[in-house]
C-alpha cells in the first residue's frame, strides 16, 4: 500500500496498464508536453515517448472519433476530453458510435476505449465549466460508466476498463484529485464494475452516494452519530454496470434511503435510483425515497452561491431528519 | 443539576394519567422510594415514587391535570439548587427537531444552518436535567396534521409498517405514528406487536351519512366512554385481533378441594380463610412451573419466558374489571395467597393498587363462580399467552365406576395463545391443574 492522491493513483493505473499491455495509448489535449490539465499524465510523454502519448488539437468530436477507430481497429486508446464539459461536442462520436457500433455490426465490431473526463463544480468555474453528467452518461446502453470516489478506487476501476471490451466512460471529480487514500501497489489490482462499496455501516438509513457526493454522505452520517443515527453510507463506484443488489439489501435493512449527488435533481440519476429502490423495496420503506441534489439553476460563478446551489451534508443531515 | 420527574408509564397501555394529589411540597426533602403523589390511570389510582433522593424544587404539573406519559411534572434538585428554567410542558423530544427538505429555496443553506444549531441544543426539554424514565412520545396529533382537506381519518402508514402489521393481523387505525406527520412506522408496529406502546384512544366510529333510518329506535345518545371501559375495549380487542386463541374445557371434580377447604377453614380467621379461589391460584402457579410456556409473552422477535409467576385474578368493580396480580406465586404457600388476594381484592377496590400489580401479570384466573355460572370462556389478557376461566362449583350427577353419584363439579376452560402452544400441550397443562385440585393435598405443600 502507498498513500497517493487521487491523479497520482490514476497515473499509476496508466503507467502500469501501457507497461501491461502495450496495444494501450493515449490522446487528449495537452495531455503530453503540458501533463494534463490535472496533472494526471505528468511524466507520461517522457516514459513512454510520443508514439503512446499524443497531444491533440482542440477537437473533440475528432479525438473521440480517432479513438473509436482505433479501439475497432485492435489498439486500446485512452482519450482525456480534458473535462466533461467538452464532451457535448464529441456526443455523436460517443452515443451514436461507441456505446452502438457493437450492437449495429452485430457483434462483430467491439469498441474497447476509455474516455477520461473531469468532472464536477466548486472549482468556481461557472455555468458551463461545471457539470455533472454522470447520469446523462449512464442513461445509453452500450457504455460503462464509471465515477470513482477515491484514489484506491480510481486506479483499481481504471485499470478494470481498459480490460473491457466495450467504452468505458471514466469520470473523475475535481474536487477530489487532491485527496489521499491508501493505494494497493499489486499490478494485478483491480476493482470490478457493478460492485458497490459499503463504506460505512449502519442500520437507521442508507445514504447512497457516487463521485465526489460520496465525501457529502459521509461528513453527514458523522454528523448524524451525533443524534444517535446511524448511517449506512454505499459508494456506487459504477452506475453502468450498476450495482442495485447491495443497495436494495440496504434499504432492506433500513427502511430508509438518502441519494446524494452533484447533478440536477430534475431527470437525474438520483431519479433512476429512486425509482428502482419504490420498485424493488416498496414493502420495507418507511418513508419515501429522499434525492439531496445540486439546485435545479445553471452553476453561480459566485462562489458562495455555487455552494448555495452544490448538495452539502447539512442538507444530507436535513433530509435524514426530516424521514425519522 | 435538577432532576425531571416525569409521568411514569404504569402499565403497557397507558399513555397518560392525572395527578390526583401532590403528598410534597415545594421544598419539601424527598427520600428515593419515597411517596411523593397519587396518580390516576384508566385503570386505578396509584402512588408515584420518587426514583431519586433530592429537594422538591418546582411542581409542573398542577392537582387535577392530565398529561400524556413522558411529560415533566416536577423538578428535584439540590437544596441549595435554583430552577429557574421553566420547564418545557412537553414530553421529552425522542429526536431532534425536524424539518421539511431543503428543496430548491435559496436560503436552503440558511435553514441546513439552523437545523445543525436547533441539533447542538437537542434534547429541547431542559438541556441541564436527566431522564429518569424511558420515555415514549406519544407523538403528534393524529388525524389531520397538516390540515389539508380530505385527509381527516386517513391513517398515515409506510409501506414497511403496513406490510409487517398486516402479516401481524395489527389494526392500524389504533396505532400511533411517532414518524413524521404522524406516519406509522416500523418501529411503532413492532413496539405495538410486542404489547407495547403506542396505542391510541379508539376514536368513535364517525357515522356514515347514509344510514338507514335507525332513528326508529329510540335512543338516548351515545354515552362516553369512560378510561376504564376504553381501556378494556382497547384491550379485548387487540387481544382478540392479535391472538389467535384455542379453548380447552373440562370438568374438575372439586369434592375433595372442598373438604379440604373446610378442614382448613374450621380454625381459621376471617384473614386466613382460604376461597376456592386460592386454591386455584395455587393449582395454576404449580402448573405454571411445570409449563413454562403458558407463563410467556409472545413477540415476532420469539418467545420469552418469564422468570416470576405473576398470576392476575379478575375483579369486577361497579364501574368496570380490573385484574391485578398476586406477585411473586412461585412458591408462595396457600396461606400466603390467601391472604394476599384479599388484600389485592381489598386494595382494588379502594383503588389502592401499586403500579407493578396491574402491568406485571403472567397468566390470568377469571373466575365467575360467585354469581352461578357454569362455564366461562375468557380472552386471553394481552400480552400474556393464556386465560383460564372457571365456573360455579356445583352439585352435579357425574358416573363414577359405573355409578351415577352426585359430586362438587367445577367447569373450567383455558383460552391459550395459539401462536404460543398448541392444543395437545394446553391439554397436558389443563389435566395437570385437574390433577393438583383433584388430590388437593399437594396445594398444601
Amino acid at each position: 500500500m502507498t498513500e497517493l492522491r487521487m491523479r497520482d493513483a490514476l497515473r499509476e493505473a496508466l503507467r502500469e496498464e501501457m507497461i501491461r499491455d502495450s496495444r494501450i495509448f493515449l490522446l487528449g489535449e495537452d495531455i503530453g508536453a503540458y501533463g494534463g490539465s490535472y496533472a494526471v499524465t505528468k511524466g507520461l510523454l517522457e516514459e513512454f515517448g510520443e508514439e503512446r502519448v499524443k497531444d491533440t488539437p482542440i477537437a473533440e468530436s475528432g479525438i473521440v472519433g480517432v479513438g473509436i477507430g482505433a479501439a475497432m481497429a485492435g489498439l486500446r486508446p485512452m482519450v482525456e476530453l480534458m473535462t466533461i464539459n467538452f464532451s457535448f461536442l464529441a456526443l455523436e462520436q460517443i452515443v451514436n458510435s461507441a456505446a452502438k457500433l457493437h450492437y449495429m455490426s452485430n457483434g462483430q465490431i467491439r469498441v474497447p476505449l476509455v474516455i477520461r473526463m473531469a468532472s464536477g463544480g466548486g472549482s468556481p468555474l461557472a455555468a458551463t465549466h461545471s457539470h455533472s453528467l454522470e447520469g446523462l452518461y449512464a442513461h445509453f446502453p452500450g457504455l460503462n460508466v464509471v465515477c470513482p470516489s477515491n484514489a484506491a478506487d480510481a486506479k483499481g476501476l481504471l485499470k478494470r476498463a481498459f480490460r473491457d471490451e466495450n467504452t468505458t466512460i471514466f469520470i473523475e471529480h475535481t474536487a477530489i484529485y487532491g485527496v489521499k487514500g491508501e493505494v494497493p501497489d499489486d499490478p494485478d489490482f483491480v476493482v470490478e464494475f457493478g460492485k458497490a462499496n459499503i463504506l460505512r455501516a449502519g442500520s437507521d438509513v442508507t445514504i447512497v452516494g457516487y463521485s465526489g457526493s460520496v465525501h457529502q454522505a459521509l461528513r453527514a452520517a458523522t454528523l448524524l452519530e451525533q443524534d444517535g443515527i446511524e448511517a449506512e453510507v454505499i459508494d456506487l463506484r459504477t452506475l453502468r454496470p450498476l450495482d442495485m443488489g447491495t443497495v436494495i439489501a440496504s434499504v432492506k435493512k433500513t427502511n430508509r434511503a438518502v441519494i446524494v449527488e452533484d447533478d440536477w435533481k430534475f431527470g437525474g440519476f438520483g431519479g433512476e435510483l429512486s425509482a428502482q429502490i419504490m420498485e424493488q423495496a416498496f414493502d420495507w420503506l418507511d418513508a419515501p425515497v429522499a434525492r439531496v441534489s445540486g439546485k435545479d439553476v445553471p452553476m453561480p460563478y459566485n462562489r458562495n452561491l455555487e455552494f448555495a446551489a452544490l448538495p452539502s451534508e447539512e442538507d444530507v443531515v436535513e433530509a435524514v431528519l426530516a424521514m425519522m | 443539576m435538577a432532576t425531571e420527574v416525569t409521568m411514569p408509564q404504569m402499565g403497557a397501555d397507558m399513555t397518560e394519567g392525572t395527578l390526583v394529589k401532590w403528598l410534597k411540597a415545594v421544598g419539601d426533602q424527598v427520600d428515593r422510594g419515597e411517596v411523593i403523589a397519587e396518580i390516576e390511570t384508566d385503570k386505578a389510582t396509584v402512588e408515584l415514587e420518587a426514583f431519586e433522593s433530592g429537594v422538591l424544587k418546582k411542581l409542573v404539573v398542577q392537582e387535577g391535570e392530565t398529561v400524556p406519559v413522558g411529560q415533566v411534572i416536577a423538578l428535584l434538585g439540590a437544596a441549595d439548587e435554583q430552577v429557574d428554567a421553566e420547564p418545557e410542558r412537553q414530553p421529552p423530544a425522542e429526536t431532534p427537531a425536524r424539518r421539511g427538505h431543503g428543496d430548491a429555496s435559496a436560503s436552503a443553506r440558511q435553514n441546513a444552518a439552523t437545523t445543525t444549531a436547533q441539533r447542538e441544543q437537542a434534547p429541547p426539554a431542559a438541556p441541564e436535567t436527566e431522564q429518569m424514565h424511558v420515555n415514549i412520545t406519544p407523538g403528534q396529533a393524529g388525524g389531520s396534521p397538516d390540515g389539508m382537506p380530505g385527509d381527516e381519518g386517513r391513517v398515515r402508514v409506510s409501506p414497511v409498517a403496513r406490510r409487517i402489521a398486516m402479516d401481524a393481523g395489527l389494526d392500524l387505525s389504533r396505532l400511533k405514528g411517532t414518524g413524521p406527520d404522524g406516519r406509522i412506522l416500523r418501529k411503532d408496529v413492532e413496539a405495538a406487536i410486542s404489547g407495547k406502546l403506542p396505542v391510541t384512544e379508539p376514536q368513535p366510529a364517525a357515522r356514515p351519512a347514509a344510514e338507514p333510518a335507525r332513528a326508529t329506535v329510540p335512543a338516548t345518545g351515545a354515552q362516553p366512554l369512560s378510561r376504564m371501559r376504553q381501556a378494556i375495549a382497547r384491550r379485548m380487542s387487540q387481544s382478540k385481533q392479535t391472538a389467535p386463541h384455542y379453548y380447552l374445557t373440562l370438568d374438575i371434580d372439586m369434592t375433595a378441594a372442598m373438604a379440604f377447604r373446610g378442614q382448613l377453614n374450621a380454625s381459621a380467621s376471617e384473614e386466613q380463610r382460604v376461597s376456592v379461589n386460592d386454591l386455584i391460584v395455587k393449582a395454576c402457579a404449580l402448573a405454571l412451573e411445570r409449563h413454562p410456556k403458558f407463563n410467556a409473552e409472545f413477540s415476532d422477535a420469539g418467545l420469552t419466558m418469564h422468570e416470576e409467576i405473576n398470576i392476575d385474578i379478575g375483579i369486577a368493580l361497579d364501574e368496570g374489571l380490573i385484574a391485578p396480580a398476586i406477585l411473586g406465586c412461585k412458591g408462595k404457600t396457600l396461606g400466603q395467597i390467601a391472604r394476599e388476594s384479599k388484600d389485592l381484592v381489598a386494595r382494588a377496590k379502594s383503588g389502592a393498587l401499586r403500579a407493578e400489580e396491574y402491568s406485571a401479570g403472567t397468566f390470568t384466573i377469571t373466575n365467575l363462580g360467585a354469581y352461578g355460572v357454569e362455564t366461562l370462556i375468557g380472552i386471553i389478557n394481552p400480552p400474556q399467552a393464556a386465560i383460564l376461566g372457571v365456573g360455579s362449583v356445583m352439585p352435579r350427577p357425574a358416573a363414577r365406576e359405573g355409578q351415577v353419584v352426585v359430586r362438587d363439579l367445577m367447569k373450567v376452560a383455558l383460552s391459550a395463545d395459539h401462536r404460543v402452544t398448541d392444543g395437545a400441550e394446553g391439554a397436558r397443562f389443563i389435566k395437570e391443574i385437574q390433577g393438583l385440585l383433584e388430590n388437593p393435598v399437594s396445594l398444601a405443600l
